[in-house]
Order: structure tokens, then C-alpha cells, then sequence
């Protein structure tokens, strides 16, 4: 069942650069349609708590003791379907971004997906580091390929960094299977890795191996720095995929693997990786403040809501960790619809750069709409999903320390700001001309160039009068804000899932006795402190 | 005074008997044979006679009979001059399978439009009248063929030799013939003739050193044989100031043909200046040779004597790497950059050479050092003969066009030749997928479990140094336009000949990244040394 769902996009990504190129587009989105169909198809035969589930086993590598190994979990399910959902909103939202070469760009999508998703299944350690790797290349060559001048640096940055924290995850996970070859019987297989006994120096070493290649693939400050320009660079969809699939790695590593293998050392390393996720959401949101470019300034509010889950899985509570899974999949699709909207505005308007649009609300009310939405969901306002998430973090990071709790509410504020008035700069005041291909010439910005530049190519297409949100658009994003509005009163469905998963985490691996967080319907959590 | 019979077991050395025989007849062709027919039916002979071999080798290989001690199969023959044991039929059949190739490299004739890559007269000087009547005639060298059988029967015996003198001449008889074919070369002849010279001034030097620690050791344990000196080692009586000398000054001389530092400053000159073909031959073949021999020195002849040897395998190593990888990151020749790549393989592969453990310290069914370092030359070989196969079909006007700026774009121009570059680079890059990945993974794996994590971090960090250069190329053949006035290379559709290596190189590669276990496992099932 997993396989087929892995192999849907994989197969797709592989037969579209034999396909003609007009209908490689249609291909794509109907391969992801049908990986959706699969992912839904996954859901209704789990059930939920009952650990991992539809697994599947067999001897890959015998030498190594390894294994073809997948299995779904709670946390796997919802990183599994919001990487289904996302793929094809990405696809039918940038449906003109691949123009220049669009048979590549498909196919590099639905490979990225293809991977992706095996990511977020696979038991083996091995496999798991495999993919995980494997997926650098679908997103070097889809940053490098697609998007503004100065790309190709921005990609080398990027994959540098990520392979960089890859190759400290190898050591690793070669020491993990050193420690298990000691013990008798090597093997990657997540089930037997946790059942092993490391001793505490090792598994110190071990876990500072694999919780820096997280940190880089989250990501954390001080090692964010590839995600700002990468963001910039990229175009929208290539960054959705990125900072709303891939990055997800990240957190899911440090549940599945920090958390689960070395309980003890994530324990003996909180108070440094509680700092570092307090500086990145305060560092992330003040940095997001200053942005003049809208992509940028997306991708660092990243970084502040990454800093969020971090803090929520490291503060060791039932009620940390699933808040954080919940944040993982709010925040998945509510910068997936930032980032979109933000790319529809930026082919208007011909340019990145916040300075140079303003006054488009008029123009445009329906892009407007779907901006606050997508904004306000991001700032976290009650009644859309991210609310209830970040709520329970900030419940679970009180509980560990009030200063902890107090800094990180700090976030919140910050994100108003940098929200409301990206907002107010781009759609209120005076209108500016929108910056053609000829205007180009005239700005000394280098990101604007004159040509090469698919976002500036479809600027100078543009009349007068720039158009709002077409029907297609509007359907791209549609199912994001859908989702947005739906979970922000309904949560429950999605904690009924991430619960078991957090409460079998905590209790039964970690040590930690707590309840996991309900919500009433209404939106409101129910928690003796919190109310 | 009684004569004995020297016992030869004829069907156990018949692969290196059919090597030589055919490099004898190769001889008599030359002068027997009418200019017109020569080369085909040279290259028909050398064909014919390594797939004869080859099949020689997979028949021995299948017909050992277990050794004494029961933990190698194989014996010790031709009056203790020549073991044929599991490691030495495994690096027969990786000798003779590049070799092939190597040859069909040597007969390709339609890049050039109808003669070989190899100067028309060798003796005629470079610029003369001699040349250009050579050329206009069309004349070739046919004696190429040859001499590379010569040196491949050289490299067989290399690792199979018993004694340290058989393995001293073994050393010569590869190294002359690959001496003189580094300065055969058609096009650049001045620079393909100072290779010639310094690749034998300083090679011949090497040999000398070995000669040395021949002597030193036979003073040591008053014997030549492995086997004896592995007594003597371990009874542990005589001037064992002499064994160390003799340790390090054998070393020296293989440490000079696999190009490790400080031995590695003729690497990228030879590997620049010879035809491209004797270079992509030489680089897999001499290193799968000089690292069986060194295996088999170590292993057996000083197994018992480690503790002195595997720290100063763990400077040279962590030196090999670094040294290759920065060094390749300043390159502006693709030659030159993949030599300092092959120098750092090296250092990867003294990782796994150092990696050894007795026994009795490894876990069931867990990987060793020899296994290791078998695979890792199977990857390595692949990647690196079709890396530089392909560089023989990117040509320009004046013949291959080697240096970076002559590549830039050329994924837009070919994308098919630049996509399988890049799959090589990948792979010796490490990149999961490809076979260099668990390559680099066994090795790191048996050098962690012997201990040697420091020597394993730096070839970690140095793993990272070596992927900014293999992925900068990556961008410059993709990502990179090509200035309006720059020259280009493009790519010159090859023979059968090239085009076969190029795509069974690039099937092996994905192949064993894929489903590595088959090899991982014969690799396995060679088992211990004979002594």
C-alpha cells in the first residue's frame, strides 16, 4: 500500500520527460491527484492508535542488516497526507512557473513528493537516511533551475548546507549500527534501534549527530541561513515544497528519531536546544519585520514558527509534542497558501520587492481576502487552525518554565507586526506602477533583471490594470483555506490522530507522565491551566 | 645435486597464463602481421583474450576448495609465488571487466575521424615533419595493445603475488608498459610526453624504495614469502628496527602507485597528460591492483603487527583525503579535477583499509574491512572509467576540450552526455541512490567499528569539501549560460565502442546504488586471505 503510494508520483516523475510537454502538466497534476486518492485511501485503513501501521518488510541490503522497511504511525499519517495535499495545490497553482522547461519541472516535483513521502514512512534508519538524501537532488535541481537570477548560488548554498548536516547524520548513523553490531546483531530497523541499549556517552554523541542535521533541515538558528535565500530565489511553489514538505523532516527527525532512540540525551541536551528554538522564534520574527521582499519575508517567519514546534517537542510534555505535530501540519498548509497567494502577487506585479506594490487592494480584492486569511492563520489568530496549535506549545512551554512561556508569547506579537504590516504595504496606501520588463532597466535592484526571469516575463505581459485572483488560482488555494478555517474550529479529528502517537512518544519511550490536550469543539483547548 | 619439478597448478593460474599468452602473440602480430589488418586483428586479440580470462577467472573462482584453516578458500601455487585465493579472483575479475573496457576506449577511431587517440609515430618528434607525414599517412600505433596486456597481466599478478619478489615484479611489469602509453598520446604530445617522463622518473624512484624494504625484510625474517614473514612477525624475535623500516619503505612504493600523500604530486599531471582512454583505464585498473597488494601486505604478510602500521595509515589517510578534496576545489581542468577526486577516493579507501579488525571482534554477519574495500573499488572503478570515457566525446576543434570554461551549458546543449556526467559525479560524490553512496558507507562503517572515528569525521568533513567541487560543476554544465563570444564544447557522438562503456559504467552505477547486496555479498563470500 505504501509502496504503491510512493511509487505513483516516482513512476510519473520518471515517465514525464517522455511524455509531450503539453500535457506533461495534466500528467503531473493527475499523478498527484491519484497520490492524494492513496494518501485518503491510507487513512481510512488506519486506525487510529494502534502504532505503526501497514507495514511492510523486507531484506534490502542483507550485509548491512538492512531493510526495505515502511510503516505509518500517527505522525507519518499527517505528514503523508499534508505532503499529498500540498503536491497538487502546487502544481495546479503554478501552472505557468514551468513555462521555459516545463516537462523537468514536473517531473522534479512529483520526485520530490515521490521521496517525500517515503521520508515520512520509512522504519529503517537506513532507508530513512537514504531518502532523505535522495531528496536533495529533485530540490537542488528545482531551485537551480526555476526561478530569479542568482539562483544557481542560491541552490549551491542550499544543498551545501543540507549536505552538510547529511553527511554529520552519516556518522551517526553509522555509529548507530557500530553500537547495534555490538550487541550482537546489526540492524537499522527503527523497532530494534529502540529497543537498544546505548550508553549514555554514545548515545550523547549519537543524538548531537542526528539533532544537528534536523536543526539544519528544520530549520534552527544559527544554521537557517540557507533558508532565506533559497526562499528568495526560488519560486513560490519550489519554496512550498520546501519550507511546507521538506523542512518537515526536520521536526518529524527529532520526534521520530531524537526523541525515540535517544530519550535520555534529548533530555540532557533541552536547555540548549529550548535556547536555540527561543532565539530563532524571536530572531525569525524580527528579521521577517525588516524583509522588503514578500518571499523572504515568508521564508523567516519560518524560522520563527519552526522554533515553535521545536520548542514544543523538546519542552518534553504529551501536550508539547502533539501541539507541535498539530503546528507541523497548520503551519504546512498556512505557508502553503501564504506563499502561493504571495507568488500570485508577485507575477502581477512583476517584482519581490514589498516597496514596490502597495495600494493593490482596490485593484485586487479577492487576492486581498486570500492574503489576510492566509496572513491572519500565520500571526495565529483564533478560529483558524494555526491558533490552537501554537496554544497548546505555549500551555506546554508554561508548564516547563514561565520564562520560557513568556519569551516565546513574544513571538506572537511580533508576528502581528511583520503580518499586518506586510500586508498594509502591499494592498493599502498609493498604487504603483507595476514594474514591467522595461521599467526593469530603470531599477538598480539586480533581482529585477530584464530578462531570464519567468516572474518579469509575464510582468510585462501585464496591462494597465492588474487583474485579480483568476478561477484557477482561487481553486489552487482553495482547499488551504478551506482546511484552515475547518481545522481552526474542528481540531479534534487531527489530534485524535497525533495524540496516541505523542502519548506512546512521552510515556512509554520518553518517561513522561501527562494527559494529551482535548479541545472543544469551539476552538477553545481545555486544559485546567490554560483556562 | 637433485632437480626438482616446480609443481604449477596450470588451471588455477590459467587466467593470468591467458593474459600473457595473449600479450605475447600481441607482440608477434606487430611484426608479422600486414599493417592494414593490424588493428583489428590487435584488437580482436586483446578482446578475445581478456573475456577468455574473464571466464578463466569466474571458473577458478567457482572451483576453490577451502584453505587449511577453513576461513579463505583458494591455495598457494606455483611454488609459493602466486596465491589464488577469494580476494585474488574477486580483483582478477574487477582487473579484467575494466580492462575491457579500457579496450574498447583504446579501439575507439571515429572520435578522431578515423584514427585512435594515440600519436601516428611515437618517435617522431612533436611538431617535425615526421609527425605531419605520420599523420597525413594516417599511421597508428598498434603496440598499444600490447603493452596494455602486459600491463594487465601485470596488475593480476600484483595482488596475487605470494612472495615479495613476485610482487616486485609484478609492480614493474604493470608500471613499464603504463609508462610508455602515458606518452603515446595524438593531440598535446609535449604534454602527454612529460607525463611519460615523470610518471617513470618518480615511479621508478618508488620502485626503488620498494626494492629497499624487499631487502630490509628479508633481513627481518630471512624469508620472501608472505606467509614466512607473517611468522616471523608473530614469533616476534629479530631487529624489529628492521621490519618497521622495511614496513614504511614498502609502503612508500604502494603508497606512490594509488596516489596517496605524500606520494600523490604525479596524479594529476599523468592522469592530465595521457590519452584520456589509457587515463580512465589506468585510474581504475593500477588503483584495484596496487590496493589489492597492499590489502594482501597488510593483511597477511603484517596482520599480526597492526598496531604499528594502522597509525600511520591513519595520517597518511586523513592527509589523502583532505589534501584530494581542497586541492580539486582550485582546479580549472576536468582531469586535473578528477584526479585530485581520485587521490581523495584513495584516502577513502585507506578509511576501509584501516578499518581492519581480527575476527573474533566482529559481530555475525557484519561488514569487514576486505569486504569493504572490495566494493568500494567495484564503485569507484565504475564511476571514474565512465566519468572519463565521457570526457573523450566532449570535444571542440583542437580534440577534447578539458577545461571548465569549454563545459559551461552544456546541459542545455546535450543534456543526455551531462546528465550522465553528473549521475558519475554523484556518485563519487556519495550522494545516496548511486553506488558511491554505500561504497562510502561500508567503508566509513568498518573503519567506525575498528575505532577510528576521528579518521572517519575527517573523511566526513572532507566528504563535504569534496561535494561543493563535484556540485559546482554540476551548476556549471546546467545552470550556467555561456558568455555570447565563449567557446563551447560539444559533444561528438562515439563509436559503439565508447557509447557501450559509457552506458554499462552508468547502469553499474545506478545498479549497485540500488540493489548494492549481490556484489556486497560475493564480496563477502571471498573470504580470508590464503597464506
Amino acid at each position: 500500500m505504501l509502496t504503491i503510494l510512493i511509487l505513483v508520483p516516482l513512476l510519473a516523475a520518471l515517465l514525464i520527460p517522455f511524455l509531450p510537454a503539453a500535457i506533461s502538466r495534466s500528467v503531473a497534476l493527475g499523478a498527484s491527484a491519484g497520490t492524494l486518492g492513496l494518501a485518503i485511501a491510507v487513512l481510512t485503513q488506519y486506525d487510529v492508535g494502534g502504532g505503526m501501521q501497514l507495514e511492510e518488510k523486507t531484506t534490502w541490503i542483507e550485509a548491512f542488516g538492512v531493510h526495505y522497511a515502511l510503516g505509518v504511525d500517527g505522525l507519518g499519517l499527517l505528514m503523508v497526507l499534508l505532503t499529498a495535499v500540498i503536491t497538487p495545490v502546487v502544481i495546479l497553482a503554478g501552472w505557468h512557473e514551468g513555462d521555459e522547461a516545463p516537462r523537468s519541472y514536473y517531473a522534479w516535483i512529483l520526485a520530490l513528493e515521490a521521496l517525500s513521502l517515503a521520508v515520512f514512512c520509512a522504519t529503517d534508519v537506513f532507508l530513512f537516511y537514504v531518502v532523505f538524501e535522495a531528496t536533495l537532488i529533485p530540490a537542488y535541481f528545482l531551485v537551480g533551475g526555476f526561478g530569479k537570477d542568482g539562483r544557481a548560488a542560491a541552490a549551491m548554498k542550499f544543498l551545501m548546507f543540507q549536505l552538510a548536516g547529511g553527511l554529520v547524520l552519516l556518522a551517526s548513523v553509522i555509529g548507530l549500527y557500530v553500537v547495534s553490531a555490538q550487541q550482537g546483531e546489526p540492524s537499522y530497523l527503527l523497532s530494534d534501534l529502540e529497543q537498544l541499549d546505548i550508553s549514555t556517552e554514545a548515545g550523547r554523541w549519537l543524538f548531537a549527530g542526528f539533532f544537528i542535521a534536523f536543526a539544519i533541515k528544520a530549520p534552527l538558528f544559527p544554521v537557517h541561513t540557507w533558508l532565506a535565500d533559497t526562499t528568495e530565489k526560488a519560486t513560490p511553489g519550489v519554496s512550498v515544497m520546501l519550507v511546507c514538505v521538506l523542512d518537515k523532516i526536520g521536526t518529524f527527525g527529532m520526534l521520530r528519531f531524537c526523541l525515540g532512540i535517544f530519550p535520555e540525551a534529548s533530555q540532557w541536551a533541552t536547555p540548549l536546544v529550548i535556547a536555540l528554538a527561543l532565539v530563532s522564534i524571536v530572531y525569525g520574527a524580527l528579521v521577517a519585520i525588516a524583509q522588503d521582499d514578500v518571499l523572504r519575508l515568508i521564508g523567516l517567519t519560518s524560522l520563527s514558527h519552526f522554533g515553535f514546534i521545536t520548542l514544543g517537542i523538546f519542552v518534553f510534555s504529551t501536550q508539547g509534542a502533539s501541539g507541535s505535530i498539530l503546528y507541523m501540519v497548520n503551519h504546512g498548509i498556512g505557508t502553503a497558501a501564504l506563499f502561493l497567494v504571495a507568488g500570485y502577487l508577485v507575477s502581477r506585479r512583476g517584482t519581490t520587492l514589498i516597496s514596490e506594490m502597495g495600494g493593490l487592494e482596490k485593484a485586487t480584492p479577492v487576492l486581498a481576502g486570500l492574503t489576510l486569511v492566509a496572513g491572519l492563520a500565520t500571526l495565529g489568530l483564533p478560529g483558524l487552525s494555526p491558533f490552537i496549535s501554537e496554544f497548546l506549545v505555549l500551555l506546554a512551554a508554561f508548564d516547563y518554565a514561565w520564562w520560557v512561556g513568556a519569551i516565546a508569547v513574544t513571538g506572537i506579537v511580533l508576528a502581528a507586526i511583520y503580518v499586518l504590516w506586510m500586508y498594509q504595504r502591499i494592498f493599502t496606501g498609493p498604487g504603483h506602477e507595476p514594474v514591467g520588463s522595461g521599467a526593469g532597466h530603470g531599477h538598480d535592484h539586480d533581482d529585477v533583471p530584464a530578462d531570464g526571469d519567468l516572474l518579469t516575463k509575464k510582468a510585462a505581459s501585464a496591462t494597465e490594470v492588474v487583474p485579480d485572483a483568476d478561477r484557477r488560482e482561487i481553486l489552487a488555494v482553495a482547499p488551504l483555506m478551506v482546511a484552515l478555517v475547518v481545522f481552526g474550529f474542528f481540531p479534534q479529528p487531527l489530534l485524535d490522530i497525533s495524540n496516541p502517537y505523542a502519548e506512546d512518544l512521552l510515556q512509554q519511550k520518553v518517561g513522561v507522565q501527562d494527559d494529551p490536550p482535548e479541545v472543544t469543539p469551539a476552538g477553545a483547548p481545555v486544559n485546567e491551566e490554560g483556562n | 645435486m637433485d632437480f626438482v619439478k616446480p609443481t604449477i597448478e596450470y588451471l588455477e593460474l590459467l587466467p593470468l597464463l591467458i593474459v600473457f599468452g595473449a600479450a605475447a602473440l600481441g607482440v608477434v602480430t606487430e611484426a608479422f602481421v600486414p599493417r592494414e589488418r593490424r588493428h583489428v586483428v590487435q584488437v580482436g586479440l586483446a578482446a578475445a583474450g581478456v573475456t577468455a580470462a574473464l571466464v578463466a577467472t569466474v571458473v577458478v573462482g567457482t572451483g576453490l576448495d577451502e584453505a587449511g584453516d577453513g576461513a579463505g578458500r583458494g591455495l598457494v601455487g606455483a611454488e609459493g609465488s602466486v596465491v589464488v585465493d577469494g580476494p585474488t579472483v574477486y580483483l582478477w575479475g574487477l582487473v579484467l571487466v575494466f580492462s575491457l573496457a579500457g579496450i574498447a576506449l583504446f579501439a575507439e577511431r571515429k572520435l578522431e575521424a578515423g584514427v585512435p587517440a594515440f600519436a601516428g609515430q611515437a618517435a617522431a618528434l612533436p611538431g617535425s615533419e615526421g609527425e605531419r607525414e605520420a599523420s597525413t599517412r594516417g599511421l597508428a600505433h598498434t603496440e598499444v595493445y600490447p603493452l596494455v596486456m602486459f600491463a594487465i597481466a601485470g596488475m593480476m599478478l600484483f595482488p596475487a603475488s605470494g612472495d615479495l619478489l613476485t610482487m616486485f615484479v609484478a609492480l614493474e611489469v604493470l608500471s613499464l608498459p603504463l609508462y610508455l602509453l602515458c606518452g603515446l598520446a595524438r593531440r598535446r604530445r609535449l604534454l602527454s610526453q612529460e607525463a611519460a617522463l615523470k610518471y617513470f622518473l618518480l615511479g621508478a624512484f618508488s620502485s626503488g624504495f620498494f626494492l629497499y624494504g624487499v631487502a630490509l625484510i628479508y633481513g627481518y625474517a630471512g624469508s620472501m614469502s608472505l606467509g614466512a614473514i607473517h611468522d616471523a612477525v608473530v614469533a616476534g624475535d629479530g631487529d624489529r628496527t628492521l621490519l618497521l623500516i622495511g614496513i614504511a619503505m614498502l609502503s612508500v612504493g604502494l603508497l606512490f602507485k594509488v596516489g596517496a600523500v605524500p606520494f600523490q604530486a604525479w596524479t594529476p599531471d599523468v592522469y592530465q597528460g595521457a590519452p584520456t582512454a589509457v587515463t580512465a583505464f589506468m585510474s581504475a585498473a593500477t588503483k584495484i591492483a596496487a590496493f589489492g597488494a597492499i590489502l594482501r601486505l597488510y593483511y597477511v604478510a603484517f596482520g599480526s603487527e597492526r598496531w604499528d602500521w594502522q597509525p600511520m595509515l591513519w595520517v597518511i589517510a586523513i592527509l589523502t583525503m583532505l589534501v584530494g578534496a581542497v586541492l580539486a576545489c582550485v582546479q580549472s581542468d576536468v582531469k586535473r579535477m578528477l584526479a585530485y577526486s581520485s587521490i581523495a577516493h584513495t584516502g577513502f579507501l585507506l578509511t576501509g583499509v584501516l578499518g581492519v579488525q581480527a575476527s573474533g571482534e566482529l559481530a555475525e554477519g557484519q561488514v569487514t574491512s576486505l569486504q569493504a574495500v572490495l566494493f568500494y573499488l567495484t564503485t569507484y572503478g565504475f564511476a571514474t572509467v565512465g566519468a572519463f570515457a565521457l570526457v573523450t566525446v566532449v570535444r571542440d576543434a583542437n580534440g577534447e576540450a578539458t577545461t571548465f570554461s569549454k563545459w559551461v551549458g552544456l546541459g542545455r546543449r546535450s543534456p543526455v552526455v551531462a546528465g550522465v556526467f553528473a549521475l558519475f559525479l554523484l556518485s563519487m560524490a556519495g550522494i545516496p541512490l548511486t553506488a558511491g553512496f554505500v561504497g562510502k558507507w561500508s567503508v566509513f562503517t568498518v573503519a567506525m567499528s575498528a575505532g577510528a572515528w576521528p579518521v572517519v569525521l575527517v573523511a566526513i568533513a572532507s566528504s563535504i569539501i569534496a561535494v561543493y567541487f563535484y556540485v559546482r560543476y554540476i551548476r556549471l554544465m546546467f545552470f550556467t549560460e555561456p558568455a555570447a563570444d565563449a567557446e563551447v564544447a560539444s559533444v561528438t557522438i562515439p563509436s559503439p565502442l565508447t557509447s557501450v562503456t559509457i552506458a554499462v559504467c552508468a547502469a553499474a552505477t545506478v545498479a549497485l546504488g540500488l540493489v548494492p547486496g549481490p556484489v556486497l555479498d560475493l564480496a563477502a563470500q571471498v573470504g580470508d586471505f590464503v597464506r
